[in-house]
């Protein structure tokens, strides 16, 4: 029996969260299976043919997996189901809505959001927003997980392995889409910047964010905040960083008047390089940074980009 | 039109969760508990859609022994008409608790079920969606608005990247995110009132659902803790042990 991996992309490109569900499942030494559902998707096929330890993409190339509707994604998986002993898709807000209507509808349990393959049946994950890590056992014959990307990295490339098509489609007279605002933004997404600089409560404001802009775009930095920011109607939810939020890892992780509640030391906490700059130096956020500066950061900020 | 709310009872959102010392599980000894955030923001909009007259009555269930009777009256006094407590001691998996849900729904015929998109406990993110599979309805998770037009429910959901926007037919599954509302304080009157209003209790036994156990947790453990690095005088300095030290720019 072999593993099934449901591909992530967006605008016809392939996500790398995709390549980081490979590297999860190639532990298991099964041989490995992409589905790619989508419109218009012959591109991302080709991109997934590519993964190191691929051994077939099944395309399912139709209208009705255009938006990425739970019920249709779920009907398609179920039914492609019975070949596979294991089904893994990344925890992202795709992943994460689909997924357990595939477990509820084959009648098994899902693992969510996973961090590490211990053998077939064991998986770690975090719990309580990270403040413990639990190892799991599943007595399924059948496997459903999801698998938190930044906990593995991508995987390499290989020779094109072997594209088929499947024209599976179920009827939804359930849901239907509506439409789809989206944030534009020139920078990377948080998900896969190898920079991200955050701001908090600290910002002040909205308008204040825009001090961030510089250093990101010399950096090549994606911009993020805390919940708090968020919540304070600062910037968007889909910039907060933290348990509510995006998971990150990061190369470099700057968090500017972020004072680290615990949530959102849950969402970047596995960046290799943490730096903080508040102007509270007992705030929580300088007992997990590699770097900090205890400064107002509307001194500091002007400065920073300045010197880089 | 009635709205089921199912909550959960978690510990607190301000408290750091610690591990016992056996590594067995977290250690939830004399640890405050309440609603679960995201429950509270599903509670919060149901109450919403009656008091704009879209619906008739709220109805809050929760699984659990006794105590989770206390967060089913605190959602009686944030203003649901009525509440069910599935009584069992057993620690549930998601999957049981949407069966046990499922055969709720099935008794009182709610067209819209509410509920948070995740518990902060166990933070799993599957229960609204199985629910939604086992009792073949749609859903819209991870909503931050929610408008009943009819016989469909028009949802914007949190997504990455943005927002979508999706319509249901009813009935429907909804899952709350951050953004949806910010929840009423449950005013003194409120809490009195809430003490006589009704609060069944079933036994999950009577409920015929399997609910033998399919995970097993071997062990938890604390996460690797980051050591605390250093102060840096200024920001020549931070940018000079970036660049150097750390090698990241």
């Amino acid at each position: 029996m072999s593993v099934l991996i449901i591909a992530e992309h967006e605008h016809g490109v392939l996500k790398s969260d995709t390549s980081k569900v490979v590297s999860a499942t190639q532990k298991l030494g099964k041989s490995i299976t992409v589905l790619v559902a989508g419109l218009n998707v012959s591109e991302v096929a080709a991109a997934a043919s590519k993964i190191e330890g691929v051994s077939n993409v099944i395309v399912a190339d139709n209208a009705a997996f255009e938006h990425q509707l739970a019920e249709d994604l779920a009907d398609l998986v179920v039914e492609l189901a019975g070949d596979y002993s294991h089904i893994f898709a990344a925890a992202t807000t795709t992943g994460k809505n689909f997924m357990p209507r595939v477990a509820a509808l084959l009648d098994k349990v899902q693992i969510s959001d996973i961090i590490d393959v211990i053998d077939e049946n064991t998986f770690k994950r975090p719990i309580y927003a990270g403040n413990a890590i639990a190892t799991v056992q599943s007595a399924e014959d059948k496997h459903i997980v999801t698998v938190r990307s930044s906990a593995f990295d991508v995987a390499g490339e290989q020779a094109p392995a072997a594209v088929s098509t499947i024209d599976a489609v179920k009827e939804n007279t359930l849901s239907s889409f509506v439409s789809q605002q989206e944030t534009e933004s020139e920078r990377p997404e948080l998900t896969a910047a190898n920079v991200i600089i955050s701001g908090g409560r600290g910002m002040q404001n909205g308008e204040n964010f825009a001090l961030l802009n510089g250093i990101a775009d010399k950096l090549g930095a994606a911009i993020g905040a805390s919940r708090a920011a968020v919540d304070a109607g600062f910037v968007p939810n889909d910039m907060q960083v933290g348990q509510t939020g995006k998971i990150v890892a990061p190369q470099l992780y700057i968090a500017v008047g972020i004072s680290g509640a615990i949530q959102h030391l849950a969402g970047m906490k596995d960046s290799k390089v943490i730096v903080a700059i508040n102007k509270d130096p007992d705030a929580p956020i300088f007992q997990v940074a590699d770097y900090g500066l205890v400064a107002d950061l509307f001194d500091v900020l002007p400065e920073l980009e300045a010197s880089l | 039109m009635k709205i089921l709310v199912p909550v959960k009872r978690v510990i607190d959102y301000n408290v750091k969760a610690r591990v016992k010392a056996d590594n067995s599980d977290v250690d939830l000894n004399n640890v405050k508990m309440a609603l679960n955030p995201f429950c509270e923001i599903a509670v919060e909009e149901a109450i919403r859609i009656k008091e704009a007259g879209k619906a008739t009555e709220v109805v809050v269930v929760s699984i659990g022994d006794k105590a989770c009777q206390e967060q089913l009256r605190t959602a009686l006094a944030l203003g649901a008409d009525k509440a069910i407590q599935i009584d069992t001691a057993e620690k549930l998996e998601s999957l049981h608790v949407a069966k046990l849900l499922a055969k709720v729904v099935e008794q009182e015929n709610p067209e819209l079920v509410i509920l948070g998109k995740q518990a902060i406990d166990s933070d799993n993110n599957q229960t609204g969606q199985m629910l939604a599979a086992l009792t073949s309805r749609a859903q819209a998770t991870f909503a931050s608005e929610v408008i009943v037009e009819g016989d469909k429910v028009n949802v914007t959901r949190e997504v990455d990247g943005g927002l979508q926007t999706i319509a249901v037919n009813l009935p429907a599954v909804v899952t709350t995110d951050l953004r949806l509302n910010e929840p009423r304080y449950a005013t003194l009157p409120n809490i009195m009132k809430a003490k006589r209003k009704p609060l069944d209790v079933i036994s999950a036994a009577d409920l015929g659902v399997d609910l033998t156990p399919r995970i097993t947790t071997v062990k938890v453990e604390e996460p690797s803790k980051r050591e605390a690095g250093e102060i840096v005088a200024d920001v020549a300095t931070l940018v000079e042990k970036l660049k150097n030290e750390a090698k990241v720019i």
